[in-house]
């Protein structure tokens, strides 16, 4: 069963199906190409919510659908819950 | 021919497809209501659409008022009309609008006879198109030739993952195959601007898109009470998992696919001159939305959702799809297609676009949609200021 899904092979982060529990190695897929992915997650991921799929430095982008979708306030690591603590809008 | 394959239509007089074959008992303004609802009750299969406006509207208001209600009749899934208003002039404007079809159409007024002379009138007239129209044969067309709009509502994140691309490969398909398409929601595209205007086929198209979205924007400016920063993404939305503007925004441009350019910017209720995909500047409330493209002449309208908007219309066939599994069990009769299996990878977004065209096609060939069973015919004007 897969636990999250990515949009593209470009992006940062996927979207979690499921709940996903800190701790779990966390199957997910991607939408595009079909291929698979396991990341082992360092937070909780409510349904809905963003896993990071690679490490993201503060000042960086957060890439989703490929697209540009705001700016890293706060290190995330791979794995890492990635919602309002450590992202933010560009446009205000 | 194109490669979609063939569904069953109305072939109207000025040679557009319809996919329904409705009798409307058309007011031109709100006193006329109650007459239109008596002939409708008189004459069974007709369908009266009441709406709250029609005095006193003037400028370009007015002038969207009568695009709207000519519109309404001239659209193809409508096969005749009957038009009542208060006095002759203004409903002879509609008259005449829808008659440029060639449709049977005809007017009558209310003063100087009353209600009841009126409808005795009406009904004569009605009964005689509903029995014409009763007999009128469907024929084979090409799919292409069924003009599709699409816009989304109470979108939770299933929407931007499942619901929404399954409408973008579903209109990628359609618009490569020749079809005319169109998406709107102006205010929603907060976010993504810059990327919608790369997505027009020309430059000039694409600058006449954001003179659009940058006109509606000084529009909120000047009406809003406060900071809306606060409001975009919602509470609700950020419960959800969405976090920004952006993201939001780029979920909802998952509607338009991956790889058609729209080939032109549509005032509100303005038909489109050729096949491809089309702007529409329209609000992002789900009911005047659709009342413009109705109005517009489109026949069939792809409406994702997430958390259950029941919108509906009178006469465009809203198909309504969710990949929120919730959802699709609690408001199962108002949902028609089922795409949650995307969210357990058992389905990919090209399976889903494939069954959402095949669920197209059998609404077209005469398949009532969850909103038509339902009832709901929200038929909802777009007002741009106060009347006189």
């Amino acid at each position: 069963m897969i636990q999250f899904l990515v949009h593209e092979t470009a992006d940062s982060v996927g979207v979690a199906t499921v709940d996903i529990k800190a701790g779990e190695n966390a199957k997910g897929l991607f939408m595009d190409s079909q291929k698979g992915i396991e990341i082992k997650a360092l937070d909780d991921i409510p349904l809905g919510h963003k896993i990071a799929l690679n490490d993201h430095a503060d000042g960086g982008d957060v890439i989703k659908y490929g697209e540009d979708i705001g700016k890293v306030v706060a290190n995330i690591k791979k794995g890492g819950h990635v919602h309002i603590q450590n992202l933010k809008t560009k446009r205000w | 021919m194109s490669n979609l394959g063939t569904v069953w239509g109305y072939r109207r007089e000025n040679g557009r497809v319809g996919i329904r074959n409705h009798v409307l008992i058309l007011p031109l303004d709100d006193l006329s209501n109650s007459a239109c609802e008596k002939v409708a009750y008189g004459v069974k299969g007709t369908k009266a659409i009441p709406h709250a406006y029609g005095r006193l509207q003037f400028g370009e208001d007015l002038q969207l008022f009568f695009r709207t209600m000519i519109g309404t009749g001239a659209n193809p899934n409508v096969a005749a009309v009957v038009v009542i208003g208060i006095e002759p002039e203004w409903t002879n404007i509609i008259v005449d609008g829808i008659a440029e079809t060639g449709k049977p159409v005809t007017g009558f007024s209310i003063e100087r006879q009353g209600d009841y002379k009126t409808v005795e009138m009406a009904c004569w007239k009605a009964y005689e198109y509903m029995q014409w129209a009763s007999e009128l044969k469907r024929e084979e067309v090409d799919l292409s030739e069924i003009w599709v709009s699409t816009k989304c509502g109470e979108s939770d994140t299933t929407s931007g993952l499942a619901s929404n691309p399954t409408v973008g490969n579903a209109f990628d398909k359609l618009v490569a195959a020749g079809a005319t398409c169109s998406f709107g929601e102006t205010s929603e595209i907060t976010g993504a601007e810059a990327v919608c205007k790369q997505r027009a086929a020309t430059p000039e198209v694409g600058e006449e898109f954001m003179a659009i979205f940058n006109k509606y924007q000084e529009m909120i400016d000047r009406y809003k009470t406060d900071d809306l920063s606060g409001s975009q993404p919602t509470k609700g939305n950020i419960r959800g998992g969405l976090t920004t503007i952006e993201e939001k925004a780029f979920g909802n441009l998952q509607k338009i696919g991956k790889t058609s350019k729209y080939v032109g910017c549509l005032d509100k209720a303005e038909a489109p001159t050729k096949p491809g995909l089309w702007f529409m500047d329209t609000s992002s409330a789900a009911a005047e939305a659709v009342t413009l493209w109705a109005a517009a002449g489109f026949v069939a309208h792809f409406f994702p959702t997430g958390q259950g908007n029941i919108i509906g219309n009178p006469i465009e066939p809203t198909i309504k799809l969710s990949a929120n599994p919730l959802t699709c069990s609690t408001m199962k009769e108002h949902i028609d297609y089922d795409c949650s299996a995307i969210l357990r990878g058992e389905l990919t977004l090209d399976q889903s676009g494939d069954g959402l065209l095949e669920l197209l096609k059998r609404t077209c060939n005469g398949r009532l949609t969850a909103q038509e069973l339902l009832g709901h015919e929200e038929f909802v004007l777009t007002k741009l200021y106060e009347s006189a």
